[in-house]
């Protein structure tokens, strides 16, 4: 290594640089070594890998994602049938997996800032209710909490005969939860223009209502008219349109009910266990944000006669941000790869299925490879967000 | 998941020639990973029975507790149909049976795990499939128990055919044949079934156990095994339709032939005994005195037959006296002398009409 560095070095003339500029190149093929005994590493793992398999008699490739799957799927998002492919269950899968985090996160969020203020609360009881919530979840494994509330769930509800119906058309029992499926019908499209025009106008309104308040300072209350905008006008126009949905209502035939939109009870359960679990964590990370902001800027927006819960929502919230973010990005991250413990409570996430094609084909290789792909892929998408909405969150100096 | 190291000469060569294209940067450093990779990777093949001599115990895959087959029992011993195989062999082996150390495995797992050498047998109601036998990196050694999938269903139900569950939710686990044959039966007859996927068998019975699903299947003789454990056995039926063939046998590593026939023939000679009569208790009697020429060559009284397979003479004899012959081992499992009073059924003699015929030992 060293000889090849003092070669390229000689190489080098103009002799008033030349000690940087050696030092500079030096680095530089140290490094490329580095990265090129790293790779080559790599390498033969991957050649030994394939060589022992090939030795095993132990199949390896892709080419099994085209081939039939034939085994029947319990929960998708998207058609399947045992006649697809294997690749397409793993798109099933994967979907499943993403769709779980997706909802996790988001509701994951809402719990941690409600419990995360709730922690900083005046109020001795609600504090202290919200610091018990904490604690416990935060100190219990998560596989435990999930078979928990997959047991609760599942002897919380009534068996298939017993069902409950909710409201007309929703029945809930063991099986899941059954809403009537909508079914778009002849003028549903002008429903859905409606709805695409009043969110882009309630963004503008919103927009113009915030510099309208920088320029006069006049509040105008634009998130409550912009509510009302997103939700008023695409009624307005279903009514207008004559209603152009029908309903497909869930019916009891045989052993279950066939119809409509389910809820199964496995998925309720590992997205109620993913939120409240990480929820304990975002709320610390909440209450730690909160409690950075200085005591001055609270007792400022007092002085100028901002409610605690305007000082909350207006003051302490947005500078707490900056130091919420890089942490809960952390939390997310964990999420979205705890999310794989579906396998333990049956929803077919990818990870569940991805197990069922290792059972029936034995390419755990290739399928642990894909696993890891996909996950590294989401949250990286999620890291690359996280750190966007930093950046925005950042004290701006002018 | 266990990563093999070794490095197999195939390996090697892949490396060197990396090398070759590489150029003379990437020399030093190529020779010196190599070397370290070879240096981790320890030296040539060894075959698994020296392996198993030097470390002194045999590395036994069982499954994580399935009654009657392999399941530690109240006092932390494994116990089980399954568990008797590894037994008898670490018997025939050390003449102790146990010098075993149990390596409970999830279905994902038993194939690949005596394929990587993880461990030595994989004994774990594993279904013998010609994909698991070809492509998978295992060899099957011979069937200890002739099973079939079946479900299970409340009584109060009132099905009384597996075709009559059109519709219904059943639960099942994941990584095995039993998924597979499930879609199977749903297709070639018409009907389609919600499944409900588990990674453990208990979680799977647990979630029949309380509702979740109509249905539970797997194997016969496990559903009859899970059943014994529920508060009120009498209210599930397991209905009458076998939906596969399951033949249940133990595998090794693909490609050591000695080490598959060491096991394949102390499970062999365990059936053998049984034909013959040979049992734990009067396993000494015969050996002293019995002028049968089969069960010379069985109890190594004439002929070598255990030096064929790299142990002493005495290999069955040692294991019959741990374990007793295959109808013992039944008997005290799964049969009349288990809580699970499964009759021998096709896991008879073929003397008494059942499908056990073993090769002799001659």
């Amino acid at each position: 290594m060293s000889e090849n560095a003092d070669r390229q070095a000689d190489d080098t003339p103009p002799p008033r640089r030349s000690l940087f500029a050696a030092d500079r190149i030096a680095s530089w093929v140290a490094q490329l070594l580095v990265v090129a005994a790293v790779l080559s590493c790599a390498y033969i793992l991957f050649a030994t890998a394939q060589a022992n398999l090939e030795a095993r008699h132990i199949r390896s490739g892709f080419k099994f994602l085209g081939l039939e799957s034939g085994f029947p799927i319990g929960d998708s998002l998207i058609s399947f049938e045992p006649t697809d492919s294997y690749g397409r269950a793993f798109l099933v899968g994967v979907v499943n997996t993403f769709y779980v985090s997706v909802l996790s996160i988001v509701l994951a969020t809402v719990v941690g800032v409600i419990i995360g203020v709730a922690q900083v609360s005046r109020n001795w009881l609600v504090a202290k209710m919200a610091e018990i919530y904490v604690e416990i979840l935060r100190n219990i494994p998560l596989l435990l909490t999930l078979l928990f509330v997959y047991g609760v769930v599942l002897a919380g509800l009534p068996a298939v005969r017993r069902s409950i119906e909710l409201f007309e058309g929703v029945f809930l029992n063991q099986r899941g939860l059954y809403l009537p499926r909508p079914l778009p019908q002849n003028g549903f499209g002008f429903v859905v223009a409606a709805a695409v025009l009043a969110v882009v106008g309630a963004v503008i309104m919103v927009l113009w209502a915030r510099r309208y308040r920088d320029l006069t300072g006049t509040v105008v209350p634009s998130v409550r008219i912009a509510l009302g905008m997103v939700v008023g006008v695409p009624l307005l126009a279903y009514v207008a349109a004559g209603a152009p949905l029908d309903w497909e209502v869930p019916v009891l035939a045989g052993f279950n009910y066939q119809g409509g939109l389910v809820f199964r009870p496995e998925f309720a359960a590992l997205l109620i266990g993913l939120v409240i679990y990480r929820g304990a964590f975002i709320a610390e990370n909440v209450r730690s944000g909160i409690l950075a902001v200085g005591k001055g800027q609270r007792e400022a927006a007092a002085a100028v006669g901002l409610t605690p819960g305007r000082t909350m929502q207006l003051i302490v919230l947005p500078q707490a941000l900056r130091t919420i973010i890089p942490s809960t990005t952390n939390d997310y991250a964990s999420l979205v790869k705890d999310s794989s413990l579906a396998v333990a409570i049956g929803y077919p996430d990818m990870v569940s299925v991805g197990g069922t094609m290792i059972g029936q084909n034995g390419q755990a290789i290739e399928i642990i490879g894909m696993w890891m792909a996909i996950y590294l892929t989401i949250n990286l998408v999620v890291s690359l967000l996280m750190n966007w909405a930093n950046l925005k969150a950042q004290l701006v100096e002018r | 998941m266990t990563i093999e190291t070794r490095v197999t000469p195939g390996a090697m060569d892949a490396g060197a020639e990396t090398e070759e294209r590489g150029g003379n940067v990437m020399r030093k450093a190529l020779l010196s990973v190599i070397a370290l990779a070879a240096a981790m990777a320890g030296s040539a093949w060894a075959g698994t029975l020296d392996d198993v001599k030097a470390r002194g115990e045999i590395n036994c895959g069982v499954s994580e507790g399935v009654p009657g087959f392999s399941i530690p029992d109240a006092s932390g011993r494994w116990v089980g149909l399954d568990v008797d195989m590894c037994r008898a062999v670490a018997a025939a082996i050390f003449g102790n049976p146990d010098k075993i150390k149990f390596v409970p495995l999830s279905s994902k797992q038993k194939v690949l795990a005596v394929a990587t050498g993880q461990v030595d047998i994989t004994s774990r109601t594993t279904t013998w499939t010609m994909q698991r036998d070809t492509k998978e990196g295992a060899d099957f050694t011979t069937i200890v128990y002739f099973d079939g999938q079946a479900f299970m269903v409340r009584k109060d139900l009132g099905v009384k055919s597996a075709k009559a569950l059109n519709g219904a939710t059943v639960c099942v686990t994941s990584g095995t044949t039993t998924e597979l044959n499930l879609a199977d039966f749903a297709r070639a007859n018409g009907i389609k079934f919600e499944p409900v996927v588990f990674e453990g068998k208990k979680e799977a019975v647990n979630a029949y156990k309380s509702g979740r699903c109509d249905a539970l299947t797997t194997d016969f003789s496990q559903l009859a095994a899970f059943r014994t454990t529920f508060p009120d056995p009498a209210a599930h039926v397991i209905l009458p339709e076998l939906i596969s063939k399951e033949p249940l046998a133990p595998l090794v590593k693909h490609g050591d032939n000695q080490w598959k026939d060491l096991v394949t023939w102390t499970i062999n000679g365990l059936v053998e005994a049984e034909e013959f009569g040979v049992t734990k208790a009067n396993a000494d009697d015969m050996k002293a005195k019995s002028k049968d020429p089969s069960i010379q060559r069985m109890l190594g009284v004439s002929g070598d037959f255990g030096g064929d397979i790299g142990l002493g003479k005495d290999w069955l004899y040692n294991a019959i006296k741990a374990t007793g012959n295959y109808g013992e081992i039944f008997d005290r499992n799964l049969g009349a002398g288990s809580e699970l009073k499964m009759e021998r059924g096709m896991n008879a003699l073929w003397t008494k009409g059942g499908l056990l015929f073993v090769p002799p030992i001659r």
